[in-house]
């Protein structure tokens, strides 16, 4: 349903072009759950931009395609993509304060959409909007309220609500959950997956917190530095995750059950993408590093059912050859 | 409504202060011109006149200065603003009347025209990042903002008035015009309108735009902009609903703000076209030293600034929901 | 320093300074480019442009362009000197309503406030009328006094997104006074905003003092600008004809205008990088340029 192939955004800087997303390909199934995680600044919010043709400058798409019901989104024009948004895709961002307009009303808001893709009755209009409303728990009469005259945890149910107005094919969500408290997390969590199984759509769900995404989503990709780093099963991965990030990134949670384990970070930041490297990108921090890391950097091999990107098992692939050079 | 309320009061507050500075003003300037004043026409007035004159200028020594005040305050608010000593024997509020309606027909327009028009530029200019309007207007506009008001005045008189001789250039109509509703009459205040009109707007223009342009560039980059674009709005709608609605809010409050240098460049434009309004008049009062028509023309300037900012503000209350809740 | 970097590049800020570089030249060593006194009557009246009077000469016998290059000291001296201390007032009162906060935070702001919406220019007026022939001094006092409204404010509320801010904290803690704590730890951070403030000011101040003289409500006999355009209209040199007296002053006070609303722009463009001109570049060239990759 979607595809996503090789998919690079460049941000423009004036000196050396940024890579935010380098060569980033993954598919989602209908009704799929796909989980992406990351580090602040790994590029995953830009990357969920880049898939909505969201991206203003001086961000841009540079290469890769993403296919979506059957066409290539990228390089289509606003006329052209609205046919497709938010009846078949529609976005989640992660401030809900931020990202519905201030001075508009819930109504409005919902209605303005409605209204773009074709509904004209003043009694639909109404009828939806109190429809979904009512579909993430939030009662209809708020209908009329603005933005900063609702509690935080209705807002994000409002905007998800609004996301759902066509019961499109995709929603995809930016960290939906992260200006919420935790116990209002999971029950927002728990509404997201709800829908998902009464509606039937799929999600790409954006997040930093590895452990709240683990109980919901099927498939997991792991970014970093703009890059998948690994990218299979959930259960899959936290059970037996095959890349130095990956299983850093879950020994750093803590386990309800079990012993008292010291917590263990993962040491050093981020790379500065910047500047191009030859070279694995996580070299610095990890702590099962190869001579080879330091001058080739891995490409991503399918292992034990997954993909993972380093050379760790690059050489257990059958016919894969040791990659030369710096990477492209 | 407490909003509403609050700024009421604000503007009593301001007008009181404009009041204060009018009483005090004269007597703390070197010469003590009210002194001066009232000694000038003490054998050609009338005892009840020279009675208001002194109250105006507080000279009546046989009062003392908190009740010399009282007594002016209570003038002001009854709407006794003295005697024009030039328009002798005129009561000051007759001389003022007929400025007004001059500097409200021309100066009102041209403001809201040039706030309209302004703000409109700056819209398609931050909407078209890049484009024609974009790189030519924020440079050229930064540069016609900083030339002074009379100028651009006197250089329209030059090229429009002198030179090509389209239209004229001084007076409010024809002289020999007479005055009333007859479309000659009409006809020649409109062709007197247009260059001082001109002069006001463009001069006025630059900062509209320029505020405006950069608050749209900072609300563009805002994720709810970004979320209508996700949702498949029209670029029009966009651009108006999310990102202009958004954008102009602060601006209303420094059209406020700004009034107050619009004023002043009124006043100069008035000055250099011989416009009969309110600011060639208080020139004039000023070159006469008609001490009392001056102060009356400085509050009613104030008042009309004050005015325009309680409705900028009730503007704002109405199109920001948020200031509706608030405080 | 990559603030100065940013700041030679771009061209708005190169402009602006290179102008009222040229201006403080001009006012610095009037005599190594205007031959003549500036007030002399000397000359043959209502001259036009010439070799020897490169904008002709006045009404009164004098040269033009004496008079422009000796009257840049003036307008120079009152842009600075009123342009600095209504930043100062405006940096004192802004700042210290935004750290004090509460009460002294209202009553400051309020006044301001009044200050501020009292119609600046009619004002002037008023206090020059009363004082009659405002010399230089005077016209700085003036002008610093009812000229601070405005950057005070937004220095206020700049100075309350920093009032917040850890290194803030840090200072309270240490025990610091207030006092200290703005001069030494707020005004540093605000720099960049405090030089824009006073562009501000003297950008106003020297179409406000122009003006003002302008209407004769300076003193006719100085060397200035405003003088020049006074004396241009009191001789009806533009209905004669005599279009340079009134062309010179004018274009003068645009430049100079020009030149604190170039640094000004260029300030705020720095400042926040979204203002900065966007090149608008195809993305399909693009796309085809880097199609090779997938």
């Amino acid at each position: 349903m979607l595809e996503v192939s090789g998919l690079t955004v460049e941000y423009a800087t004036g000196k050396a072009p940024v890579l935010a997303v380098d060569d980033v390909s993954f598919s989602v199934e209908d009704g799929e759950f796909l989980g992406i995680v990351g580090e602040s600044g790994c590029g995953k919010s830009t990357l969920l931009f880049a898939m909505a043709q969201l991206l203003s400058p001086p961000a841009q798409i540079t290469a890769g395609s993403v296919t979506f019901s059957g066409k290539n989104l990228v390089g289509m024009t606003d006329k052209q993509l609205s046919a497709l948004r938010w009846q078949k895709l529609s976005v989640v961002m992660q401030s809900a304060m931020n990202a519905l307009n201030p001075v508009k009303s819930v109504a409005a808001q919902f209605a303005d959409a409605l209204r773009a893709h074709g509904m004209t009755s003043r009694k639909a209009i109404a009828g939806r909007s109190a429809e979904v409303l009512r579909l993430v728990g939030v009662d209809p009469v708020h209908l009329k309220s603005f933005p900063h005259q609702l509690s935080g945890g209705m807002r994000q149910r409002a905007m998800i609500a609004m996301a759902l107005l066509f019961t499109p094919e995709l929603v995809i969500m930016d960290e939906p959950t992260s200006a919420l408290d935790v116990v209002a997390q999971r029950s927002l969590m728990v509404q997201i997956k709800e829908l998902q199984r009464e509606l039937g759509f799929a999600i790409v769900f954006v997040t930093h917190d590895m452990s709240l995404v683990s109980h919901f989503s099927d498939r997991l990709m792991v970014m970093y530095a703009g890059q998948v780093a690994e990218l299979g099963g959930t259960r899959q991965i936290f059970d037996n995750p095959l890349h130095p990030y990956s299983k850093g990134l879950l020994e750093a949670f803590p386990g309800i059950r079990g012993p008292k384990v010291p917590l263990k970070g993962i040491p050093g930041a981020p790379p500065d993408l910047s500047i191009v490297q030859n070279g694995c990108r996580f070299l610095p921090r990890c702590p099962q590093r190869l001579d080879e890391c330091a001058t080739t950097a891995p490409e991503l091999v399918p292992r034990d059912g997954s993909t993972v990107r380093c050379l760790l098992y690059a050489g257990a692939c059958t016919n894969a050859q040791p990659s030369t050079g710096a990477k492209k | 409504m407490r909003f509403v309320l609050r700024r009421a009061g604000f503007f009593l507050l301001t007008l009181w202060a404009a009041v204060t500075l009018n009483f005090f003003l004269p007597r703390m300037m070197p010469g003590n011109p009210a002194v001066a004043m009232v000694a000038k026409f003490r054998g050609r007035v009338t005892g009840q006149e020279l009675a208001s004159l002194e109250t105006l200028f507080g000279v009546n020594s046989g009062q003392s200065l908190p009740v010399q005040y009282v007594h002016y305050i209570g003038d002001i608010a009854t709407g006794n603003f003295g005697t024009s000593l030039f328009y002798f024997p005129s009561p000051v509020i007759d001389v003022v009347r007929g400025a007004v309606f001059w500097t409200l027909g021309l100066f009102g327009v041209a403001t809201i025209l040039a706030f309209i028009l302004g703000t409109g530029v700056g819209i398609v200019a931050a909407w078209r990042r890049g484009g024609l309007v974009d790189s030519i207007a924020p440079p050229v506009l930064v540069i016609t903002s900083a030339i002074p008001y009379f100028w651009v005045g006197m250089m329209f008189i030059l090229i429009f008035g002198l030179k090509l001789q389209w239209l004229p250039w001084s007076g409010g109509a024809d002289l020999t015009a007479t005055p009333g509703w007859n479309p000659a009459y009409v006809g020649s205040v409109l062709e007197h309108a247009v260059l001082p009109g001109l002069a006001l707007l463009i001069t006025a223009i630059g900062t509209w735009t320029l505020t405006m342009r950069n608050n749209m560039v900072t609300t563009l980059a805002e994720d709810y902009v970004r979320m209508a674009r996700a949702k498949g709005l029209k670029s029009t709608r966009i651009m108006l609903d999310y990102a202009a609605r958004n954008a102009i809010l602060p601006n209303l409050t420094g059209f406020a703000m700004s009034l107050g240098f619009v004023v002043g460049g009124a006043i100069l434009i008035e000055y250099v076209f011989n416009y009969p309004g309110v600011g060639y008049m208080l020139l004039q009062a000023v070159e006469n030293e008609d001490y009392p028509l001056m102060q009356a023309l400085f509050l009613l300037i104030t008042v009309a600034v004050l005015v325009a900012i309680l409705l900028a503000d009730i503007a704002t209350a109405i199109f920001d929901p948020r200031t509706r809740s608030s405080e | 320093m990559r603030f100065l970097r940013a700041f030679t590049r771009n061209p708005k800020a190169a402009t602006g300074a290179v102008l009222l570089a040229a201006f403080v030249v001009l006012a610095l060593f009037p005599g190594l480019f205007a031959h003549d006194s500036p007030t002399a009557e000397l000359y043959q009246r209502n001259l036009g442009p010439s070799a020897q009077h490169l904008f002709g000469t006045t009404g009164l016998g004098q040269d033009i362009f004496a008079q422009a290059v000796y009257g840049t000291q003036q307008v120079l001296i009152i842009a600075f000197g009123a342009g600095l201390a209504s930043t100062v007032i405006a940096a004192a009162i802004g700042v210290a309503a935004a750290y004090l906060g509460g009460f002294w935070d209202a009553i400051l702001s309020l006044f301001t406030d009044v200050v501020l919406v009292i119609p600046l220019f009619p004002l002037l007026i008023v206090i020059a009328a009363y004082v009659h022939n405002s010399g230089t001094t005077v016209m700085i006092a003036v002008l610093t006094f009812t000229g601070w409204s405005y950057t005070a404010r937004q220095l206020r509320s700049q100075a309350l997104s920093l009032r917040n801010r850890d290194f803030l904290a840090a200072a309270k803690v240490r025990g610091e006074r207030a006092r200290y704590v703005i001069v030494v730890e707020i005004l540093p951070t605000m720099i960049s905003l405090l030089v824009a403030a006073f562009l501000t000011n003297a950008l106003y101040d020297v179409l406000f003092a122009s003006s003002l003289q302008f209407i004769g409500l300076g003193d006719p006999n100085s060397t200035s600008w405003g003088t020049m355009l006074y004396w241009a209209q009191n001789n009806e040199a533009l209905q004669a004809g005599y279009y340079l007296q009134a062309i010179v002053p004018g274009a003068c006070i645009a430049l100079l205008g020009a030149s604190f609303a170039l640094l000004n722009y260029a300030f705020d463009e720095i400042g926040n990088p979204a203002l900065r001109p966007v090149r608008r570049r195809r993305q399909r060239a693009l796309l085809v340029r880097r199609l090779s990759r997938a």
